[in-house]
């Protein structure tokens, strides 16, 4: 684990540890494992040790489509920490995965009783959604854009 | 070399629908030598010329020249596509070889990462080759390749192949995947948490889309990678190969000439200028 995710790591779970009524546990799940589900309530939140996690989203017609997957490192799941506090995606476990476990709602009720606590989270979970985000954009460049994949040969006649 | 030489198709792979590599045996003296990273004018008759990566070679020819070369052709024009129709025993013209290269000596002594983005890997091939073949002369060494679909992935066979190697770790991933497909999805910059290096002793070699270039490079700063530590492969229309005509400037840069393979502290500041 490197750069971001352990970041993300270490800004998230300073200042929790020790101050959860229900300490972060490590929970496994074999390969294949639905997590969760898109539209359940989002009450628990996770960092991958390891393993991996796709997210899917739930379309018409079909089995849900994965629009990313999680590695050791990264947070599984924000929607926990913005209203309505339902998960807008589904998570299942790739392969056999171990994560860290929080209990979302302790944590958000702590982020309210304490503000610089609170601003600690909020800047990791939005760190979290500003890095998706941006690479969300270069996937749609990559997907809609011009057809330019790099490598001389591709532009010109 | 500015005379297209003759060379004659050998053998012809599709690589995706509409990628082929074809392997190109000169029809005499060879061209000279060619390095990772450098590039051929390949004059498809009756059509034109388009610059093409050199994606490997096979055993140097007779009086050190350079023998066959392998050549990754996309086709998204007139020329591109008449090369990538190119069939056994058909023959094109081949200048070269042409540009900067891969700086691989510039690498010794550190961690390196190999970051392809779709065809961007085939300038790269000849580098990880090297990098297989190089034991003891580099710390770890990671190869990182993203692509649209699974069906996108250049030389799988040659990816499984150095997956193999010790020497060398390899992770793929995809913005769509289909059926069947367990790897990773996601942008390839997301790959860089799950490979080991040590930021301010690594090098990068980077190909692939601008905004997939630009996106890697700060990350990588980011994570502390030294910017002069950090090599692109750039592309703009090339015609004459050889730094006289100016199709390929980017700013002071004539990319034929003085790259294509540029350093990202020269070429952060050439790649956030509209205009160029």
């Amino acid at each position: 684990m490197t750069g971001t995710a352990a970041r993300t790591l270490g800004l998230l779970t300073d200042g929790l540890d020790g101050r959860l009524s229900v300490p972060p546990h490590e929970v496994a799940f074999p390969a294949g494992a639905r997590i969760f589900d898109e539209g359940r309530p989002a009450d628990r939140f996770w960092i991958l040790l390891t393993g991996r996690v796709a997210l899917d989203i739930e379309v018409p017609g079909g089995p849900p489509p994965v629009v990313e997957t999680l590695g050791p490192g990264d947070l599984l799941g924000w929607s926990w920490f913005f209203p309505p506090h339902v998960w807008h995606l589904g998570a299942v476990s790739v392969d056999a995965t171990r994560v860290l476990e929080y209990d979302a709602v302790a944590v958000r009720s702590l982020c309210e009783q304490d503000p610089a606590l609170g601003y600690r989270v909020a800047r990791a979970v939005g760190a979290v959604v500003g890095e998706r985000l941006k690479a969300t954009r270069i996937r749609l460049l990559d997907l809609y854009g011009p057809r330019v994949a790099g490598g001389l040969g591709t532009v010109g006649p | 070399m500015t005379v297209p030489v003759p060379h004659r198709v050998v053998r012809s792979t599709a690589e995706t629908s509409d990628t082929t590599t074809v392997l190109l045996e000169p029809e005499g003296p060879g061209l000279a030598p060619f390095r990772p990273g450098q590039f051929a004018m390949m004059y498809a008759f009756g059509r034109g010329e388009a610059p093409i990566s050199v994606s490997g070679w096979e055993p140097p020819g007779a009086g050190g020249s350079c023998g066959r070369l392998v050549h990754t052709v996309r086709a998204v024009g007139a020329v591109s596509a008449a090369l990538r129709g190119l069939r056994p025993g058909d023959r094109v013209g081949v200048r070269g070889p042409y540009g900067t290269g891969w700086d691989l000596a510039a690498a010794e002594g550190c961690d390196v990462l190999v970051v392809a983005g779709g065809l961007g890997l085939a300038p790269l091939r000849p580098l990880v080759a090297e990098l297989v073949d190089g034991p003891g002369r580099f710390g770890s060494c990671s190869v990182l390749v993203g692509a649209r679909t699974p069906a996108d992935l250049l030389y799988r066979g040659t990816l499984r192949t150095w997956a193999a190697s010790p020497r060398v770790a390899v992770a793929t991933t995809v913005d769509r995947p289909g059926p069947g497909w367990t790897g990773d999805v996601g942008v390839v910059t997301a790959l860089l948490d799950r490979v080991a290096f040590h930021p301010p002793g690594t090098a990068a070699f980077v190909c692939g889309p601008e905004v997939m270039m630009r996106a890697t490079a700060r990350e990588l700063v980011h994570r502390g990678v030294p910017a002069q530590r950090i090599q692109l492969s750039l592309e703009r229309t090339m015609h004459c190969g050889t730094g006289h005509c100016g199709h390929c400037q980017l700013g002071p840069v004539l990319l034929c000439r003085d790259g294509p393979v540029v350093g990202w502290d020269r070429a952060e500041r050439l790649l956030t200028v509209r205009e160029l």
